[in-house]
């Protein structure tokens, strides 16, 4: 019993079960054990309230009106953008609210490869999200840029001596995930960040699986831009976030036009707004942003390396769990972040998922929108993923377990 | 659907696993490869990753013989191996009035939302099959 006390640590696990009504659910009339956090997390009850009490005590629109409902709408979501930018070590005008990562990302790309000339090289890797590939790929193709991937190595880590020898002087842009949403890989941004930055290219963290589970320091990494989404972080969905170096962002032009994000207009030309609204344009999703800033309070309050620490023994232990099945493949180092991606020997993801889905447990299957990862580099047709976050426990764990036993009765194994 | 609805409907769960489906995925009938086909597709289900890949002989307007190869879950390849099975020796006209009703009658299991998609790979496949022969041979 002395492992289970040790395990349990500062984090107080049910007090903080207790603060996501979701997890009281029951599943197939099963008590609900969701493992699919990477996908979208669950939100806690004040973020909940929160979007409650917007519409039912200050919805208005911002930056518009005069009236005492819009000072306060408007006061409240630059708050939250205040309240991200604190959270990463950022300043405020640096905070671009978004509708996801991928929106990020593309805003990123339409920006930046505006700039980029014939010949143009960037930089992706093999692990990335389609998100951080789809956007860059179609751009480049109408620049004639050049993506080069960097590639991943037999144990799932980036081949940083491949990074290198695909930097030249036509490399601009080197872009890449933080954490990888299939393998669990935690990439050294810093070190990447050095070697970008060394020549000069254009740094960017893809932070969608990092943000959620560990302290980001926008400023120990140096990045140039990084982005995010908060419905991975306790947050709901619709809003992302957009972080760039002010002397940046002064200088790329915006991806949307419209309202709010101009100074003055007249029928010819336009001055377009100061930082960082001049990257928001149009009525944003209020009451999601104001949510994001107490989603980042909720996490402030529980303490990210607490986060952090718990999610790394929980991992360990989901991983040397996993190990110990003869039948399983799991992928990926042994150091990562919160999450495992596995097959069972011959059943099929899908197959998998959909009996422990009959048990309760939520698991995601396929190719986790990494497909050239996953077909190309693993040489599989799809994977099953557990994603943990701080809200899961051990006993969780152990029940997923027993309940591959039930997989392999259904396929007589 | 309403949200009390989804939160009610019985899930079909492990039970669409029955031993029939179990029975298809493991011994497949029509698996490999036909020598001479006259027609062959490929269809891919970019969700999941299953692919199948269908090839047809054909005489007289009757499917003489249907092989299929593919990679996937139990339901979508128990799938192909039971449509493949009813429709050998079928009329090619018969085989194009084929609905998606009738395949999930075929299977006779409960299919979720989720799971459509491998349910119907056979169907898909058949369908784009029959056009592809239809024009090498309209
Ligand atoms: C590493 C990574 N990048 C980007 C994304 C895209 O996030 P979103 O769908 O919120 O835009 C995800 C989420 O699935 C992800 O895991």
């Amino acid at each position: 019993m002395q492992l289970h006390q040790s395990y349990k640590m500062e984090l107080d696990v049910e007090k903080i079960r207790k603060d996501f009504p979701i997890l009281a659910r029951l599943l197939n009339k099963k008590q609900l054990i969701y493992f699919d956090s990477a996908a979208t997390s669950q939100c806690p009850r004040i973020v909940i309230d929160s979007i409650k009490g917007f519409y039912e005590k200050h919805n208005a629109n911002i930056h518009r009106g005069i009236h005492k409902l819009a000072e306060e709408s408007t006061l409240m979501y630059e708050e939250a953008h205040q309240k991200v930018a604190d959270f990463i070590n950022a300043d405020f005008e640096e905070i671009i609210f978004t509708k996801n990562t991928t929106e990020a990302l593309n805003l990123l790309a339409y920006s930046l490869l505006n700039d980029l000339k014939e010949n143009d090289e960037i930089i992706l890797s093999q692990m990335e999200h389609h998100s951080n590939i789809v956007p860059w790929q179609q751009l480049a193709k109408l620049k004639k840029v050049k993506i080069n991937y960097v590639k991943v190595t037999e144990e799932g880590k980036l081949n940083l001596i491949h990074l290198k020898s695909l930097i030249n002087e036509k490399t601009r842009i080197v872009s890449i995930t933080h954490v990888s949403n299939l393998l669990g890989t935690i990439n050294p941004v810093k070190e990447i960040s050095e070697i970008a930055h060394e020549k000069n290219i254009i740094f960017i963290v893809d932070a969608a699986q990092s943000i959620p589970h560990m302290k980001v320091d926008v400023k120990d990494i140096d990045a140039d831009f990084l982005v995010f989404s908060g419905h991975k972080m306790c947050a709901p969905t619709g809003i992302g976030v957009l972080y760039g170096k002010k002397v940046l962002l002064e200088k790329i032009s915006p991806f949307l036009y419209g309202g709010d994000m101009i100074k003055e207009v007249t029928f010819e030309n336009t001055r377009f707004n100061d930082l960082p609204w001049k990257f928001e344009a149009g009525t944003p999703p209020i009451a999601e942003g104001i949510a994001l800033g107490v989603a980042v309070d909720y996490l402030n309050s529980i303490g990210m390396e607490n986060i952090e620490e718990y999610e790394d023994k929980l991992t360990q232990y989901l991983y040397k769990k996993l190990k110990e099945q003869k039948d399983v493949k799991i992928y990926g180092p042994e150091k990562r972040s919160s999450l495992v991606s596995f097959n069972l020997y011959e059943i099929h993801p899908h197959d998998v998922a959909t009996i422990l889905d009959s048990e309760g447990i939520a698991i995601r299957a396929g190719h986790m929108c990494a497909m050239p990862l996953v077909k190309e580099v693993l040489n599989e047709s799809a994977v099953c993923r557990i994603s943990l976050y701080f809200y899961n426990t051990k006993e969780e764990i152990d029940k997923f377990i027993l309940a591959l036993d039930k997989v392999r009765k259904v396929f007589g194994k | 659907m309403t949200q009390n609805q989804i939160i009610d409907r019985d899930y079909a769960g492990e039970g669409i696993y029955r031993e029939n489906i179990i029975d298809h995925y493991k011994s497949p009938r029509n698996f490999g490869i036909l020598e001479n086909s006259d027609a062959e597709y490929m269809e891919f289900n970019p969700l999941c990753g299953d692919e199948a890949t269908m090839q047809i002989k054909i005489k007289d307007n009757l499917i003489k013989d249907i092989k299929f190869k593919g990679k996937g879950c139990a339901i979508s390849m128990a799938s192909c191996s039971i449509l493949t099975e009813k429709i050998k020796g079928k009329s090619l006209n018969e085989v194009k009035k084929l609905e998606k009703e009738q395949v999930y009658e075929m299977l006779s299991i409960p299919i979720s939302p989720q799971r459509v998609k491998c349910a119907l790979l056979s169907w898909e496949t058949l369908r784009r099959l029959i056009k592809i022969y239809e024009n090498k041979n309209g």
